[in-house]
């Protein structure tokens, strides 16, 4: 059978999710193999190093540099108290004295003769994580962190703004191909996932950030809209880090897409339970898409599944959704994946393969234009 | 290795992110031949995690269509006899993210800058520019190298016996970050100390120990004079000796290659540097990609490399959009399109970047973006391929009422002889014609240019080859790589629509007399195949420039291509009708005569 790779988009009803939690430098990990974990369970801790600050002793005192270690009153390596001297000139028979005070707590790290400069490192930030699933405590990475398993519901994303979240999932709208606008929205949905339909109006955006749900999932949103969202037109898609209080994961992209039925559908079967969501995106190597984790703790694992499970590639029958112009967010089954070459309307020459939509409706597309809806 | 000779097979690799190319290059009836290329997938990462895998797949592949047998198993056999084994095996790479660095230089505009001519120079990414006057407190300085994570760092600062204060200010900022690399916890970063000799003692009381730190000459000993080579080849060395040590496979890789392994962009600079200086000719050449856009030249004999990191057409689509504005994307495409239709699909292309355009109109919109992405990255290429700043100069009278000063753009397009592409979008465009217009309208030449496309990118094999055999090297760029799409003729100048602009005359080599009076704001495509060559008389109006000077003759031979000899006859400064009905009709005319797209 004709046979080819495709990246999809993972959609899994009951699957095994493992969450490696790192921190970002070694430190001290809390938890051990076999530990029941929730979402907001601390896992690791670690403290970063402080911030440095450079302060030119030399010249706040009107001296040469290397006549320096003449007037500190601390060493390199001395813990420091804000407002405490740290260097100070003899003065005029004990008169008119000048000093350098530590700006803040910390330590003198280093005194240099050459630049007349010190440097005061503030105390370390404490770092704490979380095992943002609720699961169980599989692997303990020594001084760095854990990995925590979940049997549960997995839903990929294309796309996503903000951070991870927890909450409920409700859902907002009836139908998959009905738009969340702000009439869909009110104050019982603060702290929860809220699912549209095909698409997030801005004032539907509005509202949810304004009633403080922790996550919105919809089909697509237009790009203006996130200009206004973020302040600034994104260039290039690395996200997770936005100062927004309500994630936003798209399912489909950008536009008015209705939802993939089965993506709705399963979200409708999950709502009332507690979901995890990220919606941090990497377009790069190594990509990162955003995600809604629904752990169920009585859900028996499919025969044959694990986190590990690999695609099994385009094959006829395969599910797949077309990405590009002129047949954008249709969903098909593939009937065809002949081996030659063939020329496009844009005189491309592309290996396709035919595709039979939802509505009836067949079309050759390029390979390269449609994405697997794994399950 | 010694170039008269012995040569007659060499196999190159370039191992990419995503594939690794291989190349067979043999020695025919006394001329360098580009015999065939295979590619297969890159292997850095699982569940392979070796790089060489790949390489031998490519080179598999080059066997299978070639009949030449280049592998014993999984061992290059040296050295060539008949159809087996190879004289010289070469290899160039990108994979893992390529080379990426940050600079730091005491003067923003000139040290600093130095240092970052010398990193791209030797094909890295320059991820920041630290400075001490770059307007950030040393805080923030810090909290930025921290963040970025380089694979290594040149530091530069202060001309020799100068002032030390600033340069060990900056390696004190450097000590502070206290610099983890990218790759191999548990390894020192390398950092490359390039800056005012007397500094050294104190630079390496500072970062000795916490990093690995060498020592080069300054590469700014005077202020008139860079010496950027020795960085350079330290930035190569380091390469392949840390980062490239790092990444899994690569000290195989290394044991079979007869020459060092260059990072992909420092090989393309060096062949687009070497063909210059051979034929004597200014050059500007341009890679577009899906993440960057590259862009090479060689003026006055002075060779600049420069990366826009985030201008591409696939993963970076989005930010040519961010950079040019809605409006100068949209002013190139030749129907009317609402722009959130434009937006919605310019992000759509970001999010799912392998896409190919099915629709005509969606490559039309495709090519629109290439053209203001190769005119953003051009324009920051002219920014930084200047002369030395901070340099003195001698005035006359004269001089004192230009008021030029120092660091001025070398790029002359009016002096460019050669201007040529590569990457997907200009590459693989289904019609040579889409290339040809959008390299003109990206970079605009003047007077008398040739245009080639790269047919394959095969540019950094051809690199890496002309640093140890340039004759193999040039000859296959000029016979193989290069798609010569024909010579462009563009008179400098502005005037009203429809007046007189240029007089072409030319006897074109099936005898037809060409005379032709070109009016402003025309296009004309006159046939001119590969290795034709014709006398061209252009006569500009008052006014206009053709290349020879303001309203002088220019009479000289230009050679053809797949496209042709072109005469654009929009001007310079360029402008495209701000009535949008007027506009599309330009764009639908223009593309008519150059036969770019079917006819609808």
């Amino acid at each position: 059978m004709a046979h080819s790779y495709t990246p999809g988009l993972r959609v899994a009803e009951v699957t095994l999710l493992r969450k490696e939690r790192r921190l970002p430098i070694h430190g001290e990990v809390l938890v051990e193999i076999g530990d029941a974990v929730s979402s907001d369970t601390v896992v690791a801790q670690t403290h970063l190093p402080g911030n440095v600050r450079l302060i030119n002793v030399a010249s706040k005192l009107g001296l040469p540099s290397e006549d320096l270690p003449t007037v500190m009153k601390k060493s390199a390596g001395d813990p420091l108290a804000k407002g405490e001297a740290i260097a100070e000139t003899q003065g005029f028979f004990g008169l008119f004295r000048s000093k350098v005070e530590a700006p803040c707590d910390g330590t003198l790290e280093s005194v240099s003769t050459v630049t007349g400069q010190i440097i005061v490192r503030e105390p370390p930030t404490p770092i704490q994580i979380d095992a943002y699933v609720d699961g169980k405590v599989v692997e303990v990475f020594e001084s760095e962190g854990v990995a925590v398993e979940a049997v549960g519901t997995f839903i990929q994303g294309i796309f996503g703004v903000g951070g991870e979240r927890t909450g409920e999932i409700t859902m907002a709208v009836e139908t998959p191909n009905t738009p969340l606008d702000a009439s869909c929205l009110d104050e019982s949905m603060r702290g929860k996932v809220v699912v549209g339909g095909s698409h997030v109006t801005w004032d539907g955006l509005q509202k949810a950030l304004d009633v403080g749900a922790a996550g919105v999932v919809v089909g697509g949103f237009d790009d203006p809209d996130l200009r206004r969202l973020l302040g600034k037109d994104l260039g290039v898609a690395i996200t997770g880090h936005e100062d927004i209080s309500t994630t936003l994961i798209l399912t489909e992209g950008f536009g008015e897409i209705d939802m993939a039925h089965g993506t709705f559908d399963l979200l409708k079967s999950r709502a009332g339970r507690k979901a995890s969501i990220n919606g941090a995106t990497q377009i790069r190597a190594g990509v990162i898409r955003p995600e809604i984790i629904v752990p169920i703790e009585e859900a028996k694992l499919p025969a044959g599944d694990g986190a590990t499970a690999e695609s099994t590639g385009l094959e006829v029958g395969s599910l797949v959704r077309a990405i590009r112009e002129p047949h954008f967010g249709h969903l098909g089954t593939v009937t065809e994946l002949p081996n030659e070459l063939q020329k496009m309307e844009s005189e491309s020459m592309v290996r396709v393969l035919r595709v039979r939509f939802e509505d009836g409706g067949e079309a050759l597309l390029p390979r390269a234009n449609v994405e697997m809806i794994e399950r | 290795m010694s170039e008269n000779g012995k040569i007659k097979a060499i196999v190159a690799t370039d191992c990419g992110s995503t594939t690794t190319k291989a190349i067979l290059i043999k020695l025919v009836d006394g001329e360098y031949r580009l015999i065939v290329r295979g590619e297969a997938p890159t292997t850095v990462e699982a569940p392979f995690e070796d790089v060489t895998r790949g390489v031998l797949n490519a080179i598999r592949e080059v066997e299978e269509l070639s009949d030449h047998t280049v592998l014993d198993g999984e061992v290059i056999i040296h050295p060539n006899e008949g159809d087996r084994g190879v004289d010289l095996y070469l290899s160039t790479s990108s994979a893992g993210g390529g080379l990426q660095m940050m600079v730091a230089g005491v003067v923003k505009s000139m040290t600093a800058e130095s240092a970052e001519r010398a990193a791209l120079g030797a094909g890295s990414i320059v991820m920041d520019v630290l400075a001490s006057n770059d307007g950030r407190l040393p805080h923030e300085q810090i909290e930025r190298i921290r963040h970025l994570r380089p694979d290594m760092i040149l530091l530069s600062g202060g001309i020799d016996g100068g002032t030390i204060t600033h340069v060990v200010e900056l390696a004190q900022i450097i000590a502070a970050a206290d610099p983890r690399p990218r790759l191999g916890i548990g390894y020192a970063l390398p950092v490359i100390y390039a800056g005012n000799k007397d500094a050294r003692e104190e630079v390496s009381k500072l970062l000795e120990g916490k990093t690995a730190l060498f020592q080069v000459d300054n590469l700014r000993p005077v202020l008139e004079r860079e010496n950027l080579g020795p960085a350079r080849d330290k930035i190569h060395d380091l390469f392949m000796e840390h980062v490239m040590a790092q990444a899994p496979g690569y000290n195989k890789l290394m044991g079979w290659t007869d020459a060092p392994i260059m990072p992909t962009p420092g090989a393309v600079g060096s062949i687009v540097e070497t063909i210059a200086k051979r034929q004597g000719i200014e050059v500007v050449g341009v890679d577009i990609g899906g993440a960057t856009t590259d862009v090479f030249s060689v003026f006055q004999d002075t060779f600049n490399r420069t990366v826009s990191a985030n201008l591409g057409m696939s993963y970076s689509v989005s930010n040519v959009l961010a950079e040019a504005g809605i409006e100068n994307v949209m002013r190139w495409v030749p129907f009317v399109l609402p722009e959130l239709g434009v937006r919605n699909r310019i992000k759509n292309k970001m999010i799912r970047p392998t896409t190919v355009p099915q629709a005509l109109d969606d490559l039309k919109l495709e090519q629109a973006i290439a053209r203001e992405a190769l005119r953003l990255a051009f324009e920051q290429h002219k920014s930084f391929a200047v002369s030395l700043k901070g340099v003195q100069q001698e005035r006359t009278i004269s001089d004192a009422f230009a008021q030029t000063s120092s660091g001025g753009t070398l790029v002359n397009m009016i002096d460019l002889d050669l201007l040529v592409g590569s990457g997907g979008v200009l590459s693989h465009a289904p019609r040579r014609q889409q290339a040809a217009m959008m390299l003109i309208d990206g970079f605009l030449p003047e007077g008398v240019t040739r245009l080639a496309v790269d047919s394959i990118f095969m540019m950094p094999q051809l690199g890496v080859l002309a640093e140890v055999h340039e004759k193999a090297a040039t000859e296959v760029f000029e016979k193989d790589c290069l798609i010569h799409l024909g010579t462009l003729i563009a008179p400098v100048g502005t005037s009203q629509e429809g007046k007189p602009c240029v007089k072409i005359e030319a006897t074109m080599p099936d005898g037809t007399v060409l005379n032709e009076d070109v009016r402003f704001g025309e296009m004309r495509v006159h046939p001119l195949g590969v290795g034709e060559e014709v006398s061209v008389k252009a006569t500009p109006s008052r006014g206009f420039d053709a290349g020879a000077g303001p309203g002088k003759v220019l009479e000289r031979k230009v050679s053809g291509g797949v496209v042709g000899l072109m005469i654009d006859a929009r001007g310079r400064p360029f402008t495209l009708p701000t009535d949008e009905q007027a506009r599309v009709a330009k764009l639908e005319k223009w593309a008519e005569t150059f036969g770019a797209y079917p006819a609808s």
